[in-house]
């Protein structure tokens, strides 16, 4: 594992990354997990809204809102 | 009778294909252990009559949401012959989990891959023979929009149903610890059964966003396309509202007024003022509960509900909201309750509460109407656009400030993991559907309350019999005098005080009662108003019918929607204290200012 992770919040517009990891609540990692955001994956951030608002991410044919505190709870190897 | 469960994730055109199963036939039904209201009609598969169940849209049988909740508790509670589940063939990597997790449970299964023709156009191929092999239960590609491959279902129900299979009611814990075994056999199966081009995304949609989520046109379009859609409804429900006015004072003069024109005067107004005036009110506003049913059921399938979170949910989750809150606040600016109807895609509960609380606060067209009534009586031309714009400011003041107030005791739990389905357009036969389905429920639901508002409204303005109707002699008018102490130092006097009693139970028919209350005519009514209440009267008056309750029949979808009494009450008391405090302010400040 890398000495510092990434989390998909870091992770610039238009870039890929695989999920390591997911972090926070379970119930939270579960909602994570059944929409689509499951260890392995790839995942790229298409766009973000302005002033904080959530992340546009894209999991195979999958588009996500997620907002940037649910974003730092996946970690990306 | 055997029952099927129809079950799916959210997004997967679950209810189109319950529709397209069901034709319009469905009713809403309670369910043991099921609090909320479940979707089910009774059709006929080959020689037997069966029950399809619509359950709600879960991601995860073990989810904690609490429609995954229902979901399970449904399928704990009630022995289900036939699991009929859909998936959306275009994203069979996560949806393929939800079918393996029902699996487990061993009940007789019905796997449809729904939106093939999306598949196809995205390039995405399912080996459907190799993973009903796989899956050992039969596995068809349909499209419930277009209706294709719906004969090959029947047929698959009928003959799964056939099967002899001991009913029984499923066992969810045994499968609850299994999820991690899950994954590894969920990537095996979607690799076996599925092909994705690599780059499967849709390209208009990808197209359209561009524009529709530009990071500074996004939210300018997103007003626009909320005003187009205001004008619609107005533009075309407002011609529908006056027909059915129309139709109802014809009905009434023509039939109701000679029929019962001998019987005894009591009996009589009740049954014309009383009744028929009260409801045929509500029905008049039937016309544009349709169509902004028909406008929601466009925007919440075109994917557009996804985007406009997108963009507002910054500023919206500041006050303990999501961006779809916003959403459903604007749609209360034409009418409060289906918008209130429309907090059912919420997950969470206290989110879902906290949205009902401030739509109420949305200025609605009854309202406006009362509004245009008074600032063209009282205020100068140039003055009274400026007084209107001002209300729809204190409209969004009233709306935030509550939000703000109540966000820590209506938390939400819900972390915004919303899809962005590619934009699609839904056909007319389910807009039509989703329209005439919700107005059938609204009267259900709600017409047994507004037939008591109605007729207590009759007793108070017409007991005793004798005096004027909602004279200071009849109970009305006692009561307002009891309010007397309440009013007075808001500067509204009794007279109007009885408008705003009649007016809880719709703004609709405050101006035709104060024109019964002061005697006159609707059209002379402007000048005699003009002429007894100064602007900081006025003012204060307009303040509070913006803020206090809206209509009976929202307090009756705060119920049905809220099912609980206690969160009614809230939702009904915090208006009418922050009114009357807002116009106190008002009144007392302006007063004292020497206005």
């Amino acid at each position: 594992m890398a000495i510092a992770s990434m989390t998909l919040s870091e992770l610039p517009t238009g870039e890929t990354a695989t999920i390591a990891a997911l972090t926070g609540q379970p119930d939270i990692r579960t909602r994570m997990q059944s929409i689509g955001l499951r260890v392995g994956r790839e995942v790229a951030v298409i766009r973000r809204s302005r002033f904080g608002g959530p992340l546009q991410v894209r999991i195979g044919t999958t588009d996500l809102l997620i907002r940037p505190q649910q974003a730092m709870q996946v970690v990306l190897a | 009778m055997k029952r099927i469960a129809l079950i799916g994730m959210p997004n997967t055109g679950k209810s189109t294909l319950f529709n397209r199963l069901t034709g319009s036939s469905a009713r809403v039904g309670n369910w043991p252990g099921v609090t909320v209201d479940l979707l089910s009609s009774k059709v006929l598969l080959g020689a037997e009559m069966v029950e399809i169940i619509d359950l709600p849209g879960i991601y995860n049988l073990h989810g904690f949401s609490e429609d995954e909740r229902v979901a399970r508790t449904f399928l704990e509670e009630n022995p289900v012959d036939l699991l009929l589940v859909i998936a959306n063939s275009t994203q069979l990597d996560r949806q393929l989990a939800l079918a393996l997790q029902l699996r487990e449970l061993d009940l007789p299964m019905v796997l449809l891959l729904n939106m093939n023709d999306e598949a196809h156009r995205l390039g995405i191929k399912v080996d459907t023979d190799w993973l009903a092999n796989e899956l050992a239960v039969p596995v068809l590609s349909i499209s419930a929009k277009h209706g294709m491959g719906l004969g090959r279902v029947r047929q698959a129900l009928v003959d799964t149903l056939s099967i002899d299979h001991p009913v029984r009611h499923a066992r969810l814990e045994k499968v609850f610890h299994e999820d991690d075994a899950m994954e590894a056999r969920l990537d095996q199966v979607f690799r076996g059964a599925v092909e994705v081009p690599l780059t499967a995304t849709d390209r208009f949609t990808d197209r359209l966003d561009r524009v529709l989520l530009h990071p500074w046109f996004g939210l300018p379009l997103f007003f626009l396309a909320m005003l187009t859609m205001f004008e619609a409804v107005y533009t075309l429900g407002a011609p529908l509202q006056d027909g059915v006015a129309w139709i109802l004072e014809a009905v009434k003069t023509e039939m109701v007024e000679p029929g019962v024109a001998q019987w005894h005067p009591i009996l009589n107004s009740f049954l014309l003022d009383g009744i028929f005036d009260g409801v045929g009110t509500v029905l008049s506003f039937l016309p544009i509960i349709v169509l902004f049913f028909l406008f929601m059921a466009i925007i919440e399938d075109s994917g557009y509900l996804s985007r406009a979170a997108f963009l507002m949910d910054a500023f919206m989750s500041r006050l303990g909201l999501d961006g779809r809150a916003f959403v459903m606040q604007l749609m209360g600016f034409g009418c409060n309750v289906p918008a209130l109807m429309g907090t059912r895609v919420m997950r969470s509960r206290g989110l879902r509460l906290l949205t009902m609380m401030i739509i109420p606060f949305s200025l609605c067209s009854a309202r406006l109407q009362v509004f245009v009534f008074f600032t063209t009586a009282i205020f100068e031309p140039w003055a009274a656009p400026l007084v209107l714009f001002s209300l729809y400011l204190m409209s969004f003041v009233a709306a935030f400030l509550t939000a703000l107030i109540y966000r820590t005791r209506l938390t939400n739990e819900d972390p915004l993991l919303l899809e962005l389905p590619p934009y699609r357009f839904p056909t007319l036969k389910q807009m039509w559907l989703r329209g005439w389905r919700e107005v059938a429920h609204f009267l259900r639901q709600a017409s047994g309350f507004i037939l008591l508002g109605v007729i207590l409204v009759w007793a108070l303005t017409h007991t005793p019999f004798d005096a004027v109707p909602a004279s200071p002699e009849t109970l009305a008018g006692r009561l307002a005098d009891l309010f007397a102490p309440l009013f007075a130092p808001l500067g509204i006097d009794n007279l109007m005080t009885i408008a705003l009693l009649f007016g809880f139970v719709a703004k609709e028919v405050v101006l035709g009662a104060m024109a019964v209350i002061y005697g006159v005519g609707e059209g002379e009514l402007a000048g005699i108003v003009g002429g007894q209440t100064d602007w900081v009267q006025a003012y204060s008056f307009m303040l509070f019918v913006l803020i206090y309750t809206p209509c009976l029949s929202t307090v009756a979808v705060l119920k049905q929607e809220s099912k609980s009494w206690r969160f009614t009450a809230l939702a009904v008391g915090w208006p009418l204290l922050l009114a009357w405090v807002l116009s106190f302010s008002f009144y007392q400040g302006a007063r004292w200012l020497g206005f």
